[in-house]
């Protein structure tokens, strides 16, 4: 369990973390996300006592992270892979972390077994592969037998076989009822492995919700309906944006339907219990009603549109938009970023 | 590669946690840390050969020149002070690098971010790494200074102008010459944990040891000898005198040591203070 509450923290004049506050619960992977630059490795720095905030606590199982009676038993945090002496060898870098939580000797054995790195535990890690050094940083992690688990980017740079093994790993940490933590800025390697996300852009929380809510909650969701009268329904739509206006809409925007080269229709803006009320209502028969999902990397793009730090084409620092609230709130809407070309039907 | 897609963690339980981490952990941590690089090893050779090697160099070129030396040149010559020059001079240098590596190594290498979220009391791992470099260091100064006072010595016996460590100041000497590379070993710790970087600290430690000294001589002579009792080689040189008078304007060898020791605990300190207060 990490609690956080309330975190801001400068560097000079730039606001890296703002206000940020949010649960992390055992039993979970939770997805940590947000674009580069926004202040997901400053959190987990935080979170570890690596920094110090200007303003906010962080508690982890309670406690201060610098109170821990042994913070490797409680946390296993894995920031840089590369943050380790290349001159030493893999066993005796995990010996000297082992040694400062008196944790016994034997565990640096059975986590480079665990991990696979056995046979080069003798050698410097200097020599290691990108794969080898997320794994020797995992062995780390888990010397302790921590409850809480964080891990920043830890798939980064790894081939197809270290990303799975790592999902995986995640998982059944989770499923033993751990806290796992875990950072990225590409969705698409949440959507397989975390329950729950917390996103934040340049520093703020823009969401925190399980998977299906932050999905159904983007306002990239549309309802494709087939039926041999296209024009009664896509007419029925237009009158009921007129007539409750866009406050009934579940995005806040107006309700709307576009005909399909397919002779099918898309309906933004109403759920798909709606359209079919609708439907019913105008006695319009229907062939088809499917919930067309916008892509978590689709949704996760639209709800950071306005906060991406580092752009193409654009400066640094432009303004955050009206729509830099949290999604949680129901509030959040905002144009989709990319276009239907880029939907993925029924995918969780 | 079988082993690597196994995700069961197959780990036996942990004994059951009592106190709190501390101390005897981290000392032992550092130890660890200390002895498991190839780097710690290699300084420590090259400091032995230096100064045994510089030594011996010293006195064996003096017993070979001695019938042509000059009577006042035999008679001032020290025997004690030759023969740990080496030490003093470049094992100096050594020392320094060793003193500076222990904790810019760990930022250099990003280590100490590793370290300080295993062990996030940090005064904890600063006292530490202080100690056991103070040990290491002291140990193998020991070690070089009395290794080439005996060799020196023995490569002067054809001169009959030899010390013994029974003789008056040359045990002090020999002791002292260890004790005050270890302390220039401290003091790069120290402006290591100040500016963090391996290679400033060592040009800064290079320039108060060597640079500062030898600024301060093109001082008016008056004014330098206001200063020199002040500046931080000076426990150096007040130390490994033997033979003749004491370098006049300065203190006694060991208040000129405590004025070398003062400097570096409180650089010590500042460094300890900043070490804690800071982001990592």
């Amino acid at each position: 369990m990490i609690e956080v509450r309330g975190l801001i923290k400068r560097y000079g004049d730039k606001v890296a973390v703002n206000d940020l506050s949010f649960d992390v619960e055992p039993g979970h992977v939770t997805g940590f996300l947000g674009p580069n630059g926004a202040g997901k490795t400053t959190t987990m720095r935080l979170i570890l006592g690596l920094d110090y905030p200007d303003a906010g606590t962080v508690k982890v199982d309670g406690r201060q992270y610098a109170h821990l009676a042994y913070p490797m038993r409680e946390v296993g945090a894995l920031l840089d892979a590369k943050a380790v002496h290349g001159g030493r060898s893999a066993y005796n870098h995990l010996l000297c972390l082992a040694q400062t939580n008196n944790l016994p000797k034997r565990r640096v054995g059975e986590v480079l077994e665990l991990v696979g790195l056995t046979e080069v535990a003798r050698k410097r890690t200097k020599g290691f592969s990108l794969g080898m050094g997320q794994r020797l940083g995992i062995a780390a992690t888990l010397l302790g037998d921590p409850a809480v688990l964080m891990f920043d980017e830890p798939v980064n740079g790894l081939d197809p076989e270290g990303i799975l093994w790592i999902r995986n790993l995640m998982k059944t940490l989770a499923a033993e009822g751990r806290t796992v933590f875990v950072s990225s800025h590409l969705m698409s390697e949440m959507e397989n492995t975390a329950d729950h996300l917390i996103v934040i852009g340049r520093g703020s929380l823009l969401a925190d919700c399980t998977m299906e809510e932050f999905i159904a909650r983007s306002s990239g969701q549309t309802v494709r309906v087939r039926t041999p009268q296209p024009d009664v329904l896509a007419k029925a739509v237009s009158e009921t944006a007129a007539s409750t206006g866009a406050a009934a809409t579940r995005a806040g925007g107006a309700a709307t339907a576009t005909a399909n080269a397919d002779d099918s229709l898309t309906v933004h803006g109403l759920t798909s219990d709606q359209v079919g009320d609708l439907a019913f209502e105008h006695g319009v028969r229907l062939h088809e009603l499917t919930v067309v999902r916008a892509s978590l990397e689709e949704a996760f793009m639209e709800l950071t549109a306005d906060s991406v730090e580092y752009r193409a084409g654009h400066g640094p620092g432009t303004e955050p938009g009206p729509d830099d609230k949290p999604v949680a709130d129901g509030t959040a809407s905002g144009q989709p970023a990319v276009e239907d070309s880029y939907r993925v039907e029924g995918r969780i | 590669m079988a082993a690597m897609t196994q995700t069961e963690p197959a780990l036996s339980a942990l004994p059951p946690a009592t106190g709190r981490a501390g101390f005897g952990g981290t000392l032992r941590s550092e130890l660890t840390k200390i002895r498991s690089v190839r780097s710690t090893y290699w300084t420590l050779l090259v400091l032995l050969a230096v100064s045994v090697g510089i030594g011996a160099a010293i006195t064996g070129g003096t017993a070979a020149n001695w019938s042509h030396m000059a009577p006042q040149d035999r008679a001032t010559f020290d025997p004690t002070q030759a023969s740990v020059a080496g030490l003093f001079y470049l094992g100096q240098l050594v020392i320094v690098v060793l003193g500076a590596m222990t904790l810019t190594a760990e930022y250099s290498t990003g280590m100490i971010r590793t370290s300080l979220t295993a062990m996030p009391r940090r005064l904890v791992i600063y006292v530490s790494k202080i100690l056991i470099f103070a040990v290491v260091a002291l140990v193998v100064t020991f070690v070089a200074a009395f290794i080439s006072f005996f060799v020196g010595q023995s490569l002067l016996a054809s001169t009959h102008d030899t010390a013994t460590l029974s003789q008056p100041n040359v045990l002090r000497a020999v002791v002292g010459s260890a004790l005050y590379v270890t302390m220039c070993g401290l003091l790069a710790f120290a402006i290591g944990a100040i500016l963090r970087h391996t290679a400033g600290t060592i040009t800064t430690v290079i320039g108060l040891l060597f640079v500062i000294p030898i600024l301060a001589h093109l001082l008016p002579q008056s004014w330098y000898q206001d200063l020199e009792r002040w500046l931080p080689d000076a426990a150096g040189r007040s130390l490994s005198v033997t033979v003749g008078p004491q370098p006049p304007h300065l203190f006694s060898p060991w208040t000129q040591f405590t004025v070398f020791a003062v400097y570096t605990v409180v650089l010590l300190v500042i460094g300890g203070v900043l070490f804690r207060n800071r982001d990592a």
